[in-house]
């Protein structure tokens, strides 16, 4: 119990926020963290770490925090890995630590930190290896269960997610000094800019910092800059909006969060959305990250990163300890130590790994010293500092303020494979030139660290960035700020030979210590790639942002080469974690994808029809009636009706291309690979298209309603494909074609009307000037037509189910009232509706092919319909389909096939000989499509025979190896019903 | 006249509105639409001359004339409609007009009609369609994508117009209303 | 991604379909005695460079035209764009 509230501070100390922790309850302040509010309540262990369960506290006071991953929220809301730093805290926040068992100070898995010398790195290649069966059955399920962090919720996520897209001239991420001044710039130019910052408040580090800015506070200046951006229309403040990902041509993905600092969002509103942000440039002004040093048992509870700690007491109002250690290599470590003081936060002593050391009031200050060891079981309690003459003193202190430096934060430059570049002079690696195009960075994002200095480079490459886009920018005044001391040095970790070998770590989130990347370098492993992989070295889900240059120096001084020759690995969007819920939006469960009703939805589902999604449509499958308890009882119901009397079946799905212009026809005839020019006026032609690898891809019909106006129609399946084919064929193909296209497969409700007294039922609601008797309108006759008393209607004489059919189409808005007609007025012809499944039971005992038979992989000559592959036009495909190979007398024909022991035969079953082994090598084809049929009382399919139109008669085996089922078959034609086609010329 | 009662879109007899306070979502189901495609070497300007509109809209552009809208939808492309009446002589009008500079088809059912209005509007259009809605002019029509659906978004003096696919309507209002609902 | 539609100005790659390579628009002429061998080439016998590519997308979600895209495949950057339509014509009047 160390850390305590201080006074002032940008936290509500008049409100009270009653938290949960572990089971435990707190108060916080309406402005604090789930960190902050910890730490100010005294609790410093938060969590254990990945692989030794280690006790962990929290480390930084942003997105960049490796250790203090807790599970928030509980129920279905429960989430984990959230980092507490940046949770906000809520009245009535509930949060759980991760990675234990049974509790956070007993964990039993602690066990895990005895044996390290088996869990270095590499443990995974090394341990696990054999026996060979072990791995999935014994050692995954192990590691899985004692590594890894925060749990899953079982439960559905109940909140929802938006997503949109936002275009701007500037994009400025980070809203630091240096993207406060960017955006005033832009801003004040007229530009169109989006400030995205991930914190709840603007300001960066002046919310954290003592100094003046323009004889101000930090954070009342920030007020200022933020209200007059505000002012502005051309200005879009993003708060609490991480910028995630830097994709190409200046696409960002961002994640605002709308209700993460609520309880539970308001009703239908967003928790989280997630924008597309279209920029013309983009300033990163993402601010710099304060880097770990390497010394024994550096990652106790209370050991921080000093900048943390001094933001935790300037912002937060929190003091980490009563007693906090500095431990720097470089100046700003200093400002801690001050601000400590002034908060009257007792500094024993500055630790300065540097041997001179400006000496501070108040404390005192060990040049040329380090710490060469903590103790502490929960949190640290006490420092060994090892002064420069080489004395070790015991320092008690309740946390240590480490500042290693400081790493500009390069997430977002390196998304597009940017190489950073290593600066000697402020030992980091800055942005290179070879950022994403648009991009620039600004201030400490580029190194670039002194206030003043910020602030005057936030300006100067947005006028930069505003130039580029011809955008002239105002004359900009810089508030005064005093200047900083900046120096560093190159320290990074304690070496063996003062702190002997007890371990430092380097990445906290994944348990990776100095002498783990030492012990890769041993292993061969000097590529900082393989170093990467080996020691899993910044592949947490904080991705090393602390942590990766301290371990590149070590690897560095181990080959004997510089920063810069060992290169650095990169970063990969997302900057931070992001849930898969934001990323799926709203298109979830039966949102997932947009549907499509048929005219008659409505009507259909009031029978109880039973509907499944088909491509986008919702269709009719069968129709139920009371006793049926199966669905064949309807299927075959629906079929006998029909082809008895007449069946009426909603076809609207099918694609419509209305095809018109003086080239129509012969554009028609190079689709298809039969003629369609000197079809004539009022008659419809059945159609097979090709890909131009002479495979068929679609069939369909077009009807000819004039010289120069066709309807064709396509399977529903490929309406979309083959009008962006025809789009194709029209746009790239034949430009000079007179040839018009627009789908109408909305516009039209469609209906097939079936069986022998189709005419009868039509002849009821087709008003008296039309005759559609058999002579007058005969098979594959079309025709505009009226209805019902004047409505046009288009009439189509054609039958896929073998009877005597029409298929009429009126505008869409009426199809509901229609089908409810025709039920009316054909009741006495015992009027049946039919599904998908009857009207696939009635095609297949036709041996009509349909995207099962028509797969991409058939020629025409392949399913028997060679005659009608015209050879005196062009038309896409048909060289290809003349391929020696494509004319094999052996190669797959379409049959039909009988069951011969009266059991169902399985679509997707492999045809094998009537004897002899089952094998692919012996394989004779595949069934295509099964049906029961009802009219011929027996079970038959579709399927592709080698060489199969000279097997009539033979006896097969279809065979279904996953189902461990045979069912012996009969090698028939294909049209079992009806061969002749008399019933439907009647 | 038929005795066939017609529905809208949305499977109703009457068009459906949502108010919701800053966005007003209204079913438009009372407008004749047909589609003009220009043929090779016709000239469609005089057409929309005689239909009243100053001459063949411009990429991107919607022009309105005597209560009709014409819009571009693609190259040689347009859209044009009129009070729906039971007649459905729309496009055959337009026809008469274009004579045999354009191929006319009848859309009057091709599509549905969501207009918007409100303050929120782009709000919410922001979080559908990746149009720069934000800067849109009355008068541009553009067409996009807008929660996986094609659509056409045209920006008019009352607010927006919405055209989507006529099957999908149920869809496509579904994602007005919900991301409309989470605005408030 | 942006595609620059040469009509439309910039719209997002997810609004189009992609196709692929652009040789598409030289389709052989099917009565020329060499024709087999030409339709067989066009289908199969591509290249897939590495850098600079022109290929084929179509705006299906916009006013569906047919674009040549010239794209580095390596680094995304788009060199330039025209409507497929306008290339096919000037190739039917040259040849």
């Amino acid at each position: 119990m160390s850390g305590y509230r201080l006074d002032g501070g940008l936290v509500d100390h008049a409100s009270a926020l009653g938290f949960k922790f572990d089971g435990k309850s707190f108060n916080g302040l309406k402005g604090d963290t789930l960190a902050s509010a910890l730490l100010a309540n005294g609790v410093q262990l938060m969590g254990r770490s990945f692989k030794y369960h280690r006790p962990r506290g929290v480390m930084t006071s942003g997105s960049e925090e490796p250790n203090a991953l807790v599970e928030l929220r509980e129920g279905a809301r429960q989430e984990p890995n959230t980092r507490a730093t940046t949770i906000e805290l809520y009245d009535g926040l509930v949060a759980k630590s991760q990675n234990r068992f049974p509790s956070l100070k007993t964990d039993l898995l602690a066990i895990n930190d005895v044996f390290s010398n088996f869990l270095s790195a590499g443990f995974y290649y090394k341990t696990f290896m054999w026996p060979k069966s072990f791995w999935e059955k014994v050692y995954e399920p192990a590691i899985r269960h004692a590594a890894g962090l925060g749990s899953l919720t079982d439960d559905a996520d109940p909140d929802t997610y938006d997503k949109g897209f936002l275009h701007c001239d500037l994009l400025i991420i980070g809203s630091g000094p240096a993207g406060l001044m960017s955006a005033l710039t832009a801003g004040r130019a007229g530009a169109r800019v989006i400030l995205a910052e991930e914190d709840s408040l603007l300001g960066g580090r002046l919310l954290a910092e003592t100094m003046a800015i323009g004889g101000q506070a930090g954070h009342d200046w920030v007020a200022a800059a933020q209200a007059e951006l505000a002012s502005l229309p051309n200005v879009r403040i993003m708060p609490r909006t991480s910028v995630f990902g830097a994709y190409d041509h200046g696409i960002y993905g961002a994640l605002e969060r709308n209700a993460d600092h609520l309880i539970a969002p308001d009703a239908g509103k967003p928790r989280q959305t997630m924008w597309r942000i279209y920029s013309k440039r983009a300033i990163v002004a993402a601010g710099a990250i304060e880097r770990h040093i390497g010394f024994a048992n550096n990652d106790r509870p209370g050991i921080m990163m000093a900048s943390a700690v001094r933001a935790y007491a300037n912002r937060w109002a929190t003091a980490t300890a009563k007693s906090v250690l500095v431990f720097t290599n470089n100046d700003d470590g200093y400002k801690t130590a001050r601000d400590l003081m002034a908060k009257g936060v007792n500094v024993p002593a500055v630790i300065n790994t540097r041997p001179e050391g400006q000496p501070i009031e108040g404390t005192e200050v060990h040049a040329g010293a380090t710490i060469v060891d903590t103790k502490g079981r929960h949190g640290v309690t006490e420092a060994i500092v090892q002064t420069a003459k080489g004395y070790t003193t015991n320092v008690l202190c309740g946390s240590i303020a480490v500042s290693g430096g400081y790493s500009p934060n390069l997430g977002m430059t390196c998304h597009q494979r940017g190489r950073p570049e290593w600066r000697e002079d402020i030992a980091a690696f800055v942005p290179a030139g070879d950022l994403p195009p648009g991009q620039l960075v600004a201030g400490a994002a580029r190194g670039v660290y002194d206030m003043g200095n910020v602030m005057a480079d936030g300006v100067s490459q947005t006028k930069q960035a505003l130039n580029d886009l011809g955008i002239e920018s105002k004359v900009m005044t810089l508030p005064e700020v005093e200047g900083e001391a900046t120096g560093t040095s190159h320290y990074w970790y304690v070496p063996e030979a003062i702190s002997g070998k007890k371990r430092a770590w380097v990445d906290f989130q994944n348990d990776v210590t100095v002498k783990d990347v030492k012990l890769a370098h041993q292993e061969g492993y000097v590529s900082v790639e393989h170093l990467k992989r080996y020691t899993t070295l910044g592949m947490a889900t904080d991705q090393g942002k602390t942590a990766n240059v301290l371990g590149l120096a070590v690897m560095a001084e181990k080959t004997g080469k510089s920063i810069p020759e060992t290169g650095t690995t990169i970063y990969r969007p997302p900057y931070v974690p992001v849930a898969m819920g934001a990323f799926a939006g709203r298109s979830t469960l039966e949102n997932f994808r947009p549907t499509r009703q048929t005219p008659s939805h409505t009507w259909a589902a009031e029978q109880g029809a039973v509907f499944q999604e088909v491509g986008l449509w919702m269709r009719a499958m069968w129709f139920p009636q009371k006793g049926e308890t199966h669905w064949r009882e309807s299927v075959d119901r629906e079929v006998l009706a029909t082809r008895t009397d007449v069946g009426i079946c909603d076809v609207t799905t099918l694609g419509k291309i209305d095809v018109q212009g003086k080239d129509a026809g012969a554009f028609l005839s190079n689709l298809y690979v039969n003629g369609f020019s000197k079809l004539a006026v009022g008659k419809v032609r059945y159609g097979l298209m090709m890909r131009e690898d002479g495979m068929l891809y679609d069939d369909g019909t077009a009807a000819r309603f004039a010289e120069d106006h066709y309807v064709v129609t396509t399977t529903t399946a490929n309406a979309v494909l083959v009008y962006r084919n025809m789009d194709f064929a029209r746009q790239c193909l034949f430009p000079d074609m007179d040839v018009q296209i627009i789908s109408t497969t909305d516009a039209w409700a469609q209906f097939a009307v079936a069986g022998p007294k189709s005419r009868q039922l039509l002849e009821r609601i087709v008003d008296k000037d039309h005759d559609i008797s058999n002579d007058a309108f005969p098979f594959m006759g079309c025709r505009e037509i009226t209805v019902c008393g004047g409505l046009t209607a288009r009439l189509f004489r054609i039958s896929f189910s073998g009877e005597l059919a029409y298929e009429i189409a009126v505008p869409t808005r009426y199809g509901d009232a229609l089908v409810r007609r025709m039920m009316v007025v054909g009741a006495d012809l015992g009027v049946t509706p039919y599904g998908l499944e009857a009207l696939n039971v009635m095609r297949i005992e036709k041996g009509h092919v349909t995207g099962a038979e028509i797969d991409g992989r058939m020629t025409a000559l392949n399913m028997g319909l060679d005659r009608m592959v015209s050879r005196k036009k062009d038309c896409i495909g048909f060289h290809n389909s003349q391929r020696p190979a494509q004319l094999d007398p052996n190669g797959p024909r379409l049959v039909g096939l009988r069951s011969l022991n009266g059991e169902g035969i399985i679509a997707g079953s492999h045809l094998m000989n009537a004897d002899g082994e089952v094998s692919a090598k012996v394989d004779q084809g595949h069934v295509t499509s099964v049906c029961y049929s009802p009219m011929l009382k027996e079970h038959i399919g579709l399927g592709y025979v080698n060489g199969g139109d000279q097997r009539m008669g033979e006896k097969l085996r279809a065979v279904n190896p996953i189902k461990k089922i045979e069912t012996p078959v009969e090698i028939v034609s294909a049209h079992f019903f009806d061969p002749e086609g008399g019933r439907l010329r009647d | 006249m038929t005795d066939l009662t017609p529905i809208s879109p949305l499977g109703a007899a009457a068009p459906r509105v949502d108010s919701l306070g800053s966005i007003t979502i209204t079913e438009v189901t009372n407008r004749a639409l047909a589609s003009v495609a220009q043929r090779k070497g016709g000239s469609v300007s005089a057409g929309f001359k005689t239909l009243g509109f100053a001459g063949a809209p411009d990429v991107c552009e919607m022009l309105e004339a005597n209560g009709h809208r014409a819009w571009w939808m693609g190259p040689d492309q347009w859209l044009v409609d009129a009070e729906f009446d039971t007649s459905g002589t729309w496009a055959k009008a337009v026809k008469e007009a274009m004579g045999d500079a354009a191929s006319i088809t009848d859309q009057t059912e091709g599509f549905c009609r969501f207009d918007l209005s409100g303050p929120l509007c782009v709000d919410l259009l922001q979080r559908l369609c990746g149009l720069d809605s934000d800067q849109m002019q009355v008068g541009a029509a553009q067409r996009t994508q807008l929660h996986h659906m094609a659509c056409v978004v045209i920006k008019t003096e009352a607010g927006w117009s919405v055209l989507g696919a006529h099957s999908s309507a149920g869809s496509l209002h579904h994602a007005l209303l919900e991301v409309a609902v989470g605005l408030h | 991604m942006l595609i620059p539609h040469p009509l439309l100005g910039p719209r997002d790659a997810g609004e189009f379909t992609y196709l692929g390579d652009a040789t598409l628009l030289d389709r052989p002429d099917w009565q020329s005695e060499t024709a087999a061998q030409d339709f067989y080439d066009y289908v199969y016998t591509r290249d897939n460079p590495s850098g600079v590519h022109r290929e084929l997308w179509y705006h299906e979600y916009g006013d569906r035209s047919w674009i040549v895209v010239t794209r580095n495949v390596s680094t995304h950057e788009i060199l330039g764009a025209e409507l497929a339509q306008d290339v096919a014509k000037t190739k039917g009047s040259a040849g």
